[in-house]
């Protein structure tokens, strides 16, 4: 129980001064996602069926391996800032703390998995 | 975490079912109560009424309850015109005015609860405290530096018509409880009906403080908590567009960054 005023309740700790670089970063990453994504998978189908090496050689071009790579980062930064959005909206408290750290380094662990294993493929 | 289901004491329980008169147009209101000096749950009563002596509106049919059935029944109204904004509820499953929503409107048995996700001080009454200390907040009012000019603050034409579509929100709460961002996260989300007042007084061309104000909104909670759902706009029985000053607010945003 506390006795707060109403307009102390409605004001709360008062503004954070930050939203807006989050904002123009899902902007900017749902419009980049929004060319990559089409020209990875026509790129990628076209290896459905071939052999190792074939898929192999795919990676290998410079430029399927620099768009993988840009995919892999932006797509789960991407991923990564929607999930803090969802779970601020639906979780509370240290739930919503703990959630948000285990949806960033989730993300970042697929951007390291994911290179890691692209430089292995590419090189 | 968020609730999905209603605690125990607030879930909903059938209750009293009025005599039917004789009449040929009788129709069927299904009204929620709760008292909070009863200690009982929520209940749902049933009242019918002769449509052939009633007025066309959800309002008229609830004064004629309150007047001629059962005087218990508690609801806000004033103006009857839709200007106050004081009979707001859920009529039918839409957050709108009982005032100016006519019964034609409804197919089938009338439906009437209060505005939801809010607490409720009785029957159809939603406190709405929170709300109005959350558009206090905002400052509704013309902030300026410049010395008070000898006669009035000019404005041209042009940069009034900006105010169109802004000033005419009557702070129903009929937007803001029908936004489920405003449902999870109340407490720091200013919702859809603050936020359009909001930007009613950043777009004003006489008012000084467009920096404090946005510097004020700019915050993953107070302002980008709306994901631009919509049902702010789709509900207000205005015909008000608040996700539309809303995405105005992020663009001036984005406009002092880039």
């Amino acid at each position: 129980m506390r006795y707060l005023t109403t307009r102390k309740r409605a004001e709360g700790l008062g503004s954070a001064r930050a939203g807006t670089e989050h904002h123009l970063a899902m902007t900017a990453s749902g419009w980049a996602l929004l060319v990559l994504v089409p020209i990875l998978v026509f790129v990628l189908a076209r290896t459905i069926g071939g052999s190792f090496d074939e898929v192999r050689a795919t990676f290998a071009n410079p430029f399927v391996a620099i768009l993988t790579a840009l995919f892999l980062v932006i797509g789960m930064r991407h991923f990564a800032k929607g999930a803090q959005t969802a779970i601020e909206d639906y979780a509370h408290g240290a739930t919503r703390a703990a959630l948000i750290m285990v949806a960033n380094a989730a993300a970042y662990l697929t951007i390291a998995a994911g290179l890691y294993a692209l430089i292995k493929l590419a090189i | 975490m968020v609730q999905f289901t209603l605690p125990k004491n607030s879930k909903i329980r059938t209750g009293k079912t009025w005599p039917k008169p004789e009449g040929k147009s009788i129709r069927k209101f299904q009204i929620y109560r709760w008292n909070p000096d009863d200690g009982e749950n929520p209940r749902v009563d049933t009242y019918f009424i002769d449509m052939d002596k009633c007025g066309p509106m959800v309002l008229d049919a609830l004064i004629k309850i309150k007047t001629e059935i059962d005087p218990t029944l508690t609801f806000r109204r004033s103006c009857r015109e839709g200007i106050c904004g004081s009979c707001a509820m859920n009529i039918d499953g839409i957050n709108t005015l009982a005032c100016i929503y006519g019964l034609d409107e409804i197919k089938g048995d009338v439906k009437i609860y209060p505005l939801p996700h809010m607490a409720v001080v009785k029957d159809l009454i939603p406190d709405l405290t929170h709300f109005y200390a959350q558009h206090a907040s905002i400052m509704p009012w013309l902030e300026t530096k410049t010395n008070r000019p000898a006669k009035e603050w000019r404005q041209s034409i042009e940069d009034r018509k900006k105010l169109d579509g802004l000033y005419e929100c009557v702070m129903c709460a009929s937007c803001s409880t029908s936004c489920p961002s405003y449902w999870w996260n109340s407490d720091r989300y200013l919702g859809p009906a603050a936020l359009l007042h909001a930007y009613r007084w950043i777009i004003d061309s006489r008012d000084e403080a467009t920096g404090e104000r946005l510097d004020a909104l700019e915050d993953p909670f107070k302002l980008y908590r709306c994901h631009t759902i919509m049902n702010c706009a789709k509900t207000c029985p205005k015909g008000l567009n608040p996700a539309k000053a809303i995405s105005e607010i992020k663009k001036m945003m984005v406009e002092r960054v880039v």
